[in-house]
């Protein structure tokens, strides 16, 4: 083959030489299966087999479909289901049988000549590149467009407006944020349910040290429809579905009851928000709104499990550590009829920060 | 310039010199006949059915990010015919006992039934997942090789760009599609974007409110992540590929230098057959290995976390890896934010959360552009450069892949404070500082590394390869005897360009154009200094041709002494032809 070309004096300054000259493609070197026959059928048998091979997994695979039960049999092999590992081991060989087969056929029994194509540099020839030029040119010559501002400035500004439609066409992609996001379900005398169950909270209830994730009464689902009809009695709306979802990922506090003593009060955190050392805060992490759930029991530290920020409950919610800027927002507590209630909403917005929020 | 000339004779022989059977080329002929009236293709695949192709192991990383999207195509038409877009609150009543009779959406209703009530459907969801992680890091690791070779420059920056944005949107995918069952974890990952978006100055409530529809969670989000991650990312990433391929095949694939392999040529095999049925049987191996994952590595197992509730979170809650850089951003980030005339701007999540990743990508996407400005290099280059022969591009790579890993520990600093029972604390403290020192440490260490190997291939040339015989001079000194490489290994270790230094003022570019003094000649010039400067050059024709006659006029009693009879085994370093060779034991 004389495929070399002196290619590099193209490319280099004729003072840089080439120390060592391109030897040009060495020799092909024959494969076993090209010059004994022996290994050559050898390797067809071989390919032949990876195809049967293939085959009977295909086939196993249908059988696997139809005799092993899926439904709940998750782990019955080696903590998986039966099916699943029978399914993706036998679809995966019958795969791989094949992929196999064909790169061994390949490799053993196709040519393996290496030949060569000449490359063409990535741009058009000049010749080309100014018979475009000169067609372009000519069309915009014949169109007009430069002569004719009026029509060009017209047609670019009517374009140009039909970006509005566009944008406009998407307003009803959702409601404005107004001010949704500074307001929660919590209002005056909304009582603090248990998470799970929906009971009310009496103070007592909780020991020092107690940790209890809650909610406002009417987003904890209720199973007994009398619980419900009191509830409705009293006033209290029961959300279901978006409604509940919206207002859960706002709504939802954390109640910890700590030694009076420990607690530190401050403007942002006055003594009368609080019952016997129990102290409600936003459940919502102001850094991006996970809801924080790890309570370092010694030091009243309560961790966000997504990006670690640290709050202190017993000192208004101040960040200890991590990237979140601010406090978590404090619910203000009372009693009343010997349950906790709230005795207002949260009086600044809860999770993450965003741009209209006004507060420190 | 005939391109099979040589083909027919070296087929294994049983493949036939002539037809099976003349009637079955008659058939196949007349099948081309009725197309090529038709659609006129011949002339197109005259030129690309032999077309040439490279061999190397490297240039297969971009092909299993091909078939791996091929298998997320296949196995996600599957899970269409059964997954529910929809966050309709239902009650469920499926196989799967432990959640039976709870309340969520219809859309993790209806992933419980694809795993459990669908034969081959939790195999599918799997292989959907394991395949589409397969494909970023096939991408990332691809990117890596194009990069590490110096495949990105002339004519080949637009394919670079292509697969940049093809990362970016296989990341924004998967995020999209790990988001569709509606579960606790991926809920809470949904959260964490609205925190992000919302962090957006001037109009990020509006954002939020507008994706979905809504306060947050609302019911709009999850029909239109759908939409976004069955329809509009994966077509954009296929006409994407497309490109991407279009290219290639324009371009003509890069190959090594080595004998024979010049800028002007390409060396390799025909696409048909050979290519054919590489790159064939490997879509059947990829596909086949996501199979297999599927069926036996159990990977997003949503009915562990249960459905979404926004008032609840596992602890340990961590994205796919690939969102891990970001999450590491996010945990590291102090707790920045400016309060402006009644409005707040977050830095501590606007910076890390929009701002740094993509400016990462960015800056890793923009070094071809860097480089070229720097050498002042027009020419095009289609052999592959070593990544020792390009110590400063080497050198910010491993920063960059450093800054990756760094971000990635970070992000997932609460599970090694458990496992090596550290302090959380202490190393996100520790991690702030290594993000901007030890990415630093890396650049100048690989760099270091670069050139010593270059100098080590610098050796190579000059006084040949250490032999690991150990040779006793009459003075009773202990020397290693060198011999020299094959002429075909010095021509590819000699195959690659001098580095030119840009020296400011001097009016010369790299080319040894004149050119005009530019505004930022005095950077360029820095920059050239800082990446090229120590790089160690390949020897001259003269200090090769002195460094034999050296090696002639002083060793040539050292290096003929023995060689007939070298001691024993030596003779199998590899480097000779052994035929008929045999251990000496007699001697």
């Amino acid at each position: 083959m004389s495929d070399h070309h002196d290619t590099e004096s193209n490319h280099l300054p004729a003072s840089v030489e080439e120390p060592i000259a391109n030897p040009g493609l060495p020799a092909h070197k024959p494969r076993p299966t090209d010059v004994d026959v022996k290994a050559e059928r050898r390797a067809e048998r071989q390919v032949a087999a990876f195809f049967v091979l293939s085959m009977i997994c295909a086939v196993l695979f249908c059988v696997a479909y139809f005799t092993l039960d899926i439904k709940d049999e998750t782990d019955t092999f080696i903590g998986l289901g039966a099916s699943n590992v029978a399914l993706g081991a036998t679809l995966g060989l019958a795969l791989m049988f094949i992929g196999i087969g064909v790169i061994h056929w390949a490799r053993k029994l196709m040519g393996d000549v290496e030949i060569f194509e000449m490359r063409h540099p990535a741009a058009s020839s000049p010749e080309d590149r100014e018979e475009t030029l000169a067609q372009l040119s000519a069309g915009l010559e014949e169109s007009g467009i430069a002569r004719r501002p009026l029509i060009r400035n017209t047609m670019l500004g009517a374009m140009g407006m039909l970006g509005l439609p566009l944008i406009v066409g998407l307003r009803d992609l959702g409601t404005l944020p107004g001010k949704k996001l500074e307001s929660t379900v919590w209002a005056k005398g909304t009582r603090i349910v248990r998470d799970v169950t929906g009971t009310p909270v009496k103070p007592s209830q909780l020991e020092v040290g107690d940790l209890m994730n809650a909610q406002p009464e009417g987003l904890v689902t209720l199973h007994h429809e009398e619980d419900v009809a009191e509830g409705e009695a009293r006033g209290v709306e029961y959300l279901e579905g978006v409604d509940l979802q919206v207002a859960k990922s706002k709504a939802a506090v954390i109640l910890l009851r700590m030694e009076p003593k420990d607690l530190t009060f401050s403007e942002r955190s006055p003594q009368n928000w609080q019952v016997d050392g129990i102290v409600a805060y936003s459940k919502i992490c102001t850094h991006v709104g996970c809801p924080i759930s790890l309570n370092e029991q010694q030091s009243h530290h309560l961790l966000c499990p997504c990006h670690q920020s640290t709050f202190d409950l017993a000192d208004g919610g101040r960040v200890v550590f991590g990237p979140a800027a601010r406090p978590l927002p404090q619910l203000p507590l009372r009693v009343e009829n010997g349950y906790l209630v709230a005795q207002s909403d949260f009086r600044e917005p809860v999770g993450p920060s965003y741009w209209e929020r006004d507060s420190k | 310039m005939s391109t099979s000339a040589n083909v027919g004779g070296s087929v294994a022989s049983t493949n036939g010199k002539s037809p099976a059977s003349a009637k079955k080329t008659g058939r196949g002929a007349k099948v081309v006949g009725w197309a090529d009236e038709r659609l006129g293709l011949a002339t197109a695949a005259k030129k690309n059915l032999r077309k040439v192709f490279p061999d190397h192991w490297s240039f297969m990383l971009g092909e299993i990010a091909l078939w791996s999207f091929v298998v997320l195509l296949i196995t996600g038409v599957f899970l269409t015919f059964w997954f529910k877009p929809s966050m309709v609150e239902v009650q469920y009543f499926g196989s799967y006992a432990e959640l039976n009779g709870m309340h969520m959406s219809e859309a993790f209703a209806s992933t419980l039934d694809i795993s459990f009530d669908v034969r081959g459907g939790l195999m599918v969801r799997q292989m959907h997942h394991w395949a589409a992680m397969l494909f970023i890091a096939a991408m990332l690791v691809h990117m890596m090789r194009v990069f590490l070779t110096g495949a990105f420059r002339k004519p080949r920056e637009v394919n670079w760009i292509i697969g940049g944005v093809l990362i970016l949107l296989g990341i924004v995918e998967g995020f999209a599609g790990y988001s569709l069952p509606d579960d606790l974890l991926s809920g809470t990952g949904m959260r964490i974007a609205d925190g992000l978006v919302k962090a957006t100055p001037v109009v990020g409530t509006y954002m939020s409110f507008f994706m979905f529809g809504g306060e947050f969670p609302g019911d709009d989000i999850i029909p239109r992540l759908y939409m976004a991650h069955i329809l509009l990312i994966p077509g954009l990433i296929l006409a994407l590929i497309a490109a991407h391929m279009l290219l290639l095949v324009y371009h003509k694939h890069t190959q090594w230098p080595g004998p024979g392999r010049t800028e002007e040529n390409v060396v390799g095999f025909p696409m048909l057959p050979v290519y054919m049925a590489k790159a064939g049987g490997f879509f059947f191996i990829v596909f086949g290995m996501c199979a297999l994952m599927g069926g036996l590595l159990t990977i997003n197992p949503v009915w562990k976390y249960g459905p979404y509730d926004p008032s609840k979170v596992t602890a340990g809650s961590q994205p796919d890896w690939y969102m891990g850089i970001a999450e590491g951003l996010l945990r590291i980030m102090p707790g920045w934010e400016t309060h402006l005339w009644g409005h707040t701007l977050s830095w501590n999540i606007f910076l890390p959360g929009q701002i740094l990743p993509v400016a990462l990508l960015v800056t890793v996407l923009a070094w071809p552009f860097l480089e070229a400005w720097v050498t002042g290099d027009k020419r095009e280059h289609h052999l592959l450069q070593r990544p020792r022969n390009a110590p400063g591009r080497t050198a910010f790579l491993s920063a960059m892949i450093t800054l990756y890993g760094l971000l990635w520990a970070a992000g997932g600093n609460d599970v090694l404070a458990v496992l090596f029972h550290l302090n959380l604390n202490h190393i996100t403290y520790f991690m702030r500082g290594a993000v901007f020192v030890i990415p630093v440490i890396v650049f100048i260490f690989t760099k270091r590394w670069c050139i010593s190997l270059q100098r080590h291939d610098n050796e190579k040339l000059l006084h040949g390869y250490e032999t690991g015989i150990i040779m006793r001079s009459a003075e009773g000194g202990y020397t290693e005897r060198h011999l020299p490489i094959s002429a075909d290994s010095a021509y590819t270790l000699t195959a690659r360009d001098r580095d030119q230094v840009f020296v400011p003022g001097s009016g010369v570019d790299a080319n040894g154009v004149a050119s005009k003094d530019g505004k930022l000649d005095g950077v360029r010039g820095k920059l050239s200094t800082a990446l090229f400067a120590d790089n160690m050059q390949k020897p001259t024709a003269q200090e090769l041709e002195e460094a034999h006659h050296h090696a002639d006029d002083e060793h040539a009693h050292e290096i003929e002494a023995g060689l007939d009879h070298s001691a024993d085994g030596h003779q199998f370093d590899g480097r000779h032809p052994v035929d008929g060779e045999a251990l000496r034991g007699d001697h």
